[in-house]
């Protein structure tokens, strides 16, 4: 059974926010505009957050793209009161659309800010609306509901359709999400964890690997390589 | 209006008139409140058909004026049980004009509080899923257990004490109308007032008494370990559970007050509920406020005494960030307004004791508030703080909720006496007995002995 997981390269990442906007186009989130999005009401299941350290003049902005970190050990599964969110025997946290009643325990619980509300009922202006992805897996969600990143299971679903199709057995090369089918500078790598001999195994071994609040004991299968 | 029947004890007579007459100041206060209440309807209409939108919460701050209310709403519940059941437990005596008081409180706000999550959530439409498909390690279905149980439970200690009081209606309010009859001919249940049935009734108020007791700490930690289970700082603390219950007992005695006062005036219930009332409970209610401070203290001292980068942001945030006003209108109505009137005997009267109440409800409302906001302002991944600035959605139902509290309590006394008839009279008989036996003592002491 594979353990999905993603490396992203601080030293590569040029905060470009293609991974943002090749994730909205494969996962359908829909378009707060820009008040709702002062109001910190935008659904954005990769986003590209900027995390300021120091005091003015001396002050160093991080900029560190935040997919959902796919924890192993996931806050937001246990305080689900309804059985909504869940974690796949791969290690993919997933919501059930049909099963959440909005009471946004599991977005306070979660520390990486990753899961997002659908405050009103999904908007697209209509030329976008004309090129939602079809995929059923990824149907615009109802108002009212919780969503967030899910490694693109709609991807992994296809890729193992196709594998069978052609008569092969299905392999970790086979799945890749959007955003790192995306990343222009090729930061973002993506594989099985627990295949010692996959490259984001060897690059989560690396010295320059960490993962954001690693203290929270969450175990995230999301690794970042420090920068510098 | 007519008289009331000449064979009715004064008690009987001064607690059924609300009962029988409803003066214009009783519509003029209902209409004022019913207004306030359906704006809060209207507001809640319009936030379920155009979703949580309506609301000024986003992210990171998920929650805010709903949750708060949850758990200042369930705070209030706890005015019935502690004082009631405590009281019943160590036989107080004077705890016999307030119970039914009290015990109304608790239900009311409970339901009151309950329903809060309810207008919380984003699928209201889906509300039972909570029952069908429930994970038993979230906290929050922690609560919907304890609470479902203590609803119940409290519902049944305020009806138990109400039986012979119903049946006592159902004798003697003959002329009332036809549904009241019905009703109170239904729930008193055939009761005749025998010597077997006054033994049960009293030892199931006994048992009941003892049951609530564990239950309400159980209730009131629940609801703190919704925040304190998570790791967000200032919320990943042992004391939260502890500091919810101290702190809803606080506010429950205060609302007590408040209401008790109100009841009091209105219905004209002065002889029985007095001096010794406000005087001990407001002795309580002093003690409670230096408990509240003391767990406020502790919380904010050893996160202020450490440097935990996330926490201390928290704090600066409430101490002498953009928090800071609420923090220091709930320090002067939790403790110094407290202190200041019910500290001296003359000022625990029901003047004193209102104000200070009024002041404890409006500080411990912001307690609440500054416990949920503050930690999602700044929760622990360390962006930029947001801000959040309640709609009016959230302001209408808030006093909407409010409104409902007090116009569900006037109506269910129009409806049920505001004190327990049988347990005043039976408390006077004991009384009665009590003197006699005095009486009959110091006679055999003064006798000169053969």
């Amino acid at each position: 059974m594979p353990r999905w997981g993603m490396v992203i390269d601080l030293d590569k990442c040029v905060a470009c926010q293609s991974c943002t906007a090749a994730c909205r186009m494969e996962n359908n989130t829909p378009i707060a505009g820009a008040n709702q999005a002062a109001m910190g009401r935008a659904i954005l299941w990769n986003e590209v957050l900027p995390f300021a350290e120091g005091e003015y003049p001396n002050v160093t902005e991080t900029l560190i793209p935040r997919p959902c970190m796919h924890c192993d050990n996931p806050p937001c599964v246990n305080v689900c009161p309804v059985q909504a969110t869940y974690q796949t025997d791969e290690g993919v946290v997933l919501i059930n659309y049909e099963r959440c009643i909005g009471c946004r325990f599991c977005t306070v619980a979660c520390p990486y800010q990753a899961r997002y509300f659908n405050w009103y009922a999904p908007e697209w202006p209509a030329p976008l609306k004309a090129h939602l992805n079809p995929d059923p897996e990824v149907a615009p969600r109802p108002r009212g509901v919780t969503e967030k990143c899910t490694f693109c299971v709609q991807r992994l679903r296809k890729a193992k359709e196709k594998a069978a199709a052609e008569g092969r057995p299905f392999s970790a090369a086979d799945y890749v999400p959007a955003c790192v089918e995306t990343c222009p500078a090729h930061a973002r790598y993506f594989g099985d964890l627990d295949d010692p001999k996959s490259l984001v195994a060897e690059l989560a071994a690396s010295p320059r690997a960490y993962r954001l609040q690693e203290e929270m004991g969450t175990q995230p299968k999301v690794y970042y390589l420090k920068a510098g | 209006m007519r008289p009331a029947p000449a064979h009715e004890t004064k008690l009987e007579q001064v607690v059924l008139q609300p009962l029988r007459r409803t003066g214009p100041g009783f519509y003029y206060l209902l209409a004022g409140l019913g207004l306030v209440f359906l704006a809060g309807v209207a507001a809640l209409a319009r936030q379920w058909a155009v979703g949580l939108g309506v609301t000024g919460l986003g992210r990171p701050l998920y929650w805010g004026f709903y949750i708060t209310n949850f758990v200042f709403f369930i705070g209030f519940s706890y005015a019935g049980t502690m004082i009631s059941a405590i009281l019943r437990v160590t036989q107080a005596e004077w705890r016999r004009p307030i119970t039914r008081i009290a015990e109304a409180i608790t239900v009311i706000a409970l339901i009151i509080g309950v329903i809060q999550i309810w207008f919380d959530m984003g699928r209201p439409d889906r509300v039972l899923f909570l029952f069908l498909y429930g994970r038993i390690e979230s906290p929050m279905l922690w609560d919907v257990f304890c609470i479902g149980v203590y609803l119940l439970s409290s519902l049944l200690y305020l009806y138990l004490p109400l039986i012979p009081d119903l049946a006592h209606l159902r004798d003697h309010m003959l002329d009332a109308a036809a549904w009241r009859r019905r009703l109170y001919t239904f729930l008193s249940l055939g009761w005749r007032g025998g010597a077997e049935q006054r033994r049960r009734l009293e030892k199931a108020i006994g048992i009941m008494a003892i049951i609530l007791l564990p239950m309400v700490v159980s209730v009131h930690s629940v609801a703190a370990w919704i925040f304190g289970m998570t790791m967000q700082p200032m919320w990943h603390s042992t004391i939260l559970g502890p500091y919810f219950v101290v702190g809803a007992i606080f506010s429950g005695i205060a609302m007590l007050f408040i209401l008790m006062s109100t009841v009091r005036s209105m219905f004209h219930l002065e002889p029985w509920i007095g001096e010794k009332q406000y005087n001990y409970l407001g002795i309580l209610l002093l003690v409670l406020s230096a408990f509240w401070a003391y767990f406020t203290l502790s919380e904010y001292l050893t996160t202020g005494y450490g440097s935990l980068t996330d926490e201390h942001r928290v704090l600066q945030a409430v101490l002498g960030g953009e928090f800071a006003p609420e923090f220091w209108i709930m320090l002067a109505g939790n403790l110094i307004l407290p202190f200041a009137i019910l500290i001296r005997r003359k000022g625990r009267t029901p003047l004193g004791t209102f104000i200070a109440s009024v002041g404890i409800v409006i500080g411990m409302w912001i307690e609440r508030f500054l416990i949920v906001t503050p930690t999602l302002t700044r929760p622990s991944l360390g962006l930029l703080p947001a801000v959040y600035t309640p709609s009016l959605t959230e302001i209408a139902i808030s006093f909407g909720s409010m409104a409902l509290l007090v116009l569900s309590f006037l109506l269910f006394f129009k409806v049920f006496p505001a004190i327990s008839i049988w347990e005043v009279e039976e408390g006077e008989a004991v009384e009665a007995v009590r003197r006699k036996a005095r009486e009959l003592a110091q006679g055999e002491a003064v006798r000169p002995s053969i």
